[in-house]
């Protein structure tokens, strides 16, 4: 659970705060694009870097640190799966190669980046924003108002999810007893009210919307308009700069692998 | 019997729900813990059985501590029933909820069959038995919920809120049956805003504001104290307020009961 204490956003007020949300979400877009083009270590090492001052300046270290921890087990296991099958793969015999830990390696830095760069985002932008920006950018109102509303009910669920927990364990539910099938089947008596008391909501809020005049109108007003600034197009260059860079490097500059680069000095 | 000793609480968001509270509830005690939301009164009671751990302090359940036990563990004695019934609900029909329990607590086939007819008849849902709890109504779920706690007789029973969205005629059969377990020797703890109700019922009152003890003692010494009860955001029950306001009458001001006001005022009308 506290991968998502990294995505949970808090009300302050910094530069990266303040950027529009629809740029911040571009600069995601291309650091995504730019750690999928690469295989190596050495260009996602680099990568690694870049959102960190974003982190620094919003202030936001201590949540995007708690992420970052809270994915860690799950970058172990793609270490350890990519090491282990590309062993058994390609070279099962002789003893594991340099290549193969660095690759293994890339490629949870690669999955790291992302996490880190996702939670800078979502950390930095409030969903009401959030919303606004896909409203903005022409997405139905239906689908915005989906969206905002699922991020929104997040909390509430969890919540929820605790009190049945409390509930169905003082009915002797134990949920750490029993083999793993045995585990997985003493979550059914969770989720099963936490389903169906969500259908439930949806359905009071559905209700509830309609009664406040839900899509009476079609073309719906803001009170809020977002307007890029001269940061926002600062930001937008530098993402711009960062992904024309990587596609000439991507295409025209072989990237030495770390291992021989250390072998040779 | 549950000892709580100087219990402090706080929840993970920082929140302090319990502020140094301590009391004791002997066996056979009927207690009803009040207050306004937010006063600490689930918190208090979900560390009756073990769903909370005090950061400071202790709660003992006949003697042995609340952190050294399981809450499975603990809940063969201590029965929790939840204010929603919506929060446990999940199998495919009456039976089997009520069940479950049982089932986790590992009873033999013949003893659950035999503790799920009893607890069914118990609370007058023999004729759902097949049902599935989703399709009944709000009241019944609520004592399908119950059922499913009684099933296993604990010997403490905590009811969270038990008449919450029920009409007067489920009240009533509520405060009948909670007689009818006090009978039978079983300690009860019930947490609820409802005046008139614990005033009907009477019992030991257990009043509650931001996370400490403000009063404890029988219901018509509390709940009859004017100041007291307005501090809690509670207002005292309809009868005493009527005898309040008609003090310069000669009416005690310390009645609760409807049945004893009835003579009360039938002594003075007689007698005048």
């Amino acid at each position: 659970m506290s991968v998502f204490d990294g995505l949970k956003f808090r009300r302050v007020s910094s530069p990266v705060h303040d950027l529009d949300p629809r740029v911040k979400f571009f600069f995601v877009c291309v650091l995504f694009v730019v750690a999928v083009m690469f295989m190596q270590l050495l260009p996602l090492i680099l990568l690694f870097f870049v959102p960190i001052p974003l982190v620094v300046v919003a202030g936001v270290k201590r949540e995007w640190i708690r992420s970052l921890k809270g994915a860690s087990m799950l970058a172990f296991f793609i270490f350890f799966f990519n090491f282990i099958f590309n062993y058994i793969y390609n070279e099962y015999p002789r003893i594991p190669s340099a290549s193969l830990i660095e690759y293994s390696v890339a490629m949870t830095l690669r999955f790291v980046v992302m996490v880190e760069t996702f939670s800078v985002f979502f950390l930095t932008t409030s969903p009401d924003l959030l919303g606004l920006a896909l409203e903005q950018s022409r997405v139905p109102y239906e689908f915005c108002f989906a969206f905002t509303t699922a991020v929104r009910f997040v909390p509430v669920l969890a919540e929820e999810a605790q009190t049945i927990m409390d509930a169905q364990k003082s009915r002797g539910l134990e949920l750490e007893r029993g083999n793993f099938l045995k585990r997985i089947r003493n979550y059914i008596p969770i989720l099963i009210p936490l389903i169906v008391s969500a259908i439930r909501r949806s359905l009071e809020l559905a209700e509830a919307m309609e009664s406040r005049a839900w899509g009476a109108t079609k073309k719906r007003t803001n009170l809020y308009v977002l307007k890029l600034r001269r940061t926002d197009y600062a930001l937008a260059f530098i993402s711009i700069l960062m992904l024309v860079f990587a596609v000439m490097v991507w295409r025209f500059i072989p990237i030495p692998a770390l291992n021989t680069l250390l072998s040779f000095s | 019997m549950i000892e709580v000793k100087d219990v402090y609480f706080s929840y993970p968001n920082g929140v302090e729900a319990l502020k140094g509270v301590s009391i004791t509830i002997r066996n056979g005690d009927f207690v009803a813990v009040m207050g306004q939301n937010g006063a600490g009164k689930t918190t208090l009671v979900k560390h009756f059985n073990g769903l909370l751990k005090p950061k400071k302090g202790e709660v003992l359940v006949d003697g042995v501590s609340t952190r050294d036990v399981s809450v499975a563990n603990l809940a063969r004695k201590v029965g929790f029933v939840f204010q929603n019934p919506d929060h446990q609900l999940f199998c495919e029909t009456v039976e089997d909820e009520v069940a479950f329990a049982l089932k986790n607590f590992g009873y033999a086939r013949n003893v659950i069959s035999r503790r799920v007819n009893w607890a069914l008849n118990l609370l007058g849902l023999t004729q759902y038995r097949k049902t599935s709890p989703f399709m009944l109504s709000g009241g019944e779920r609520k004592r399908v919920a119950l059922a499913s706690v009684l099933a296993w007789n604990p010997k403490i029973v905590i009811l969270d809120e038990p008449t919450i969205g029920q009409d007067y005629q489920q009240k009533e059969k509520l405060r009948q049956f909670i007689t009818q377990l006090r009978a039978q020797k079983k300690t009860v703890v019930i947490v609820t805003h409802d005046m008139e109700f614990v005033a009907e019922c009477n019992p030991r009152v257990v009043l509650m504001t931001e996370g400490k003890i403000m009063a404890d003692g029988r219901a018509e010494k509390i709940l009859t104290d004017y100041e007291l009860v307005t501090k809690a955001s509670l207002v005292p029950p309809q009868v005493t307020q009527i005898f309040m306001k008609l003090s310069d009458l000669g009416l005690p001001s310390d009645v609760i009961d409807v049945h004893e006001a009835r003579k009360i005022l039938l002594d003075l009308l007689v007698g005048s």
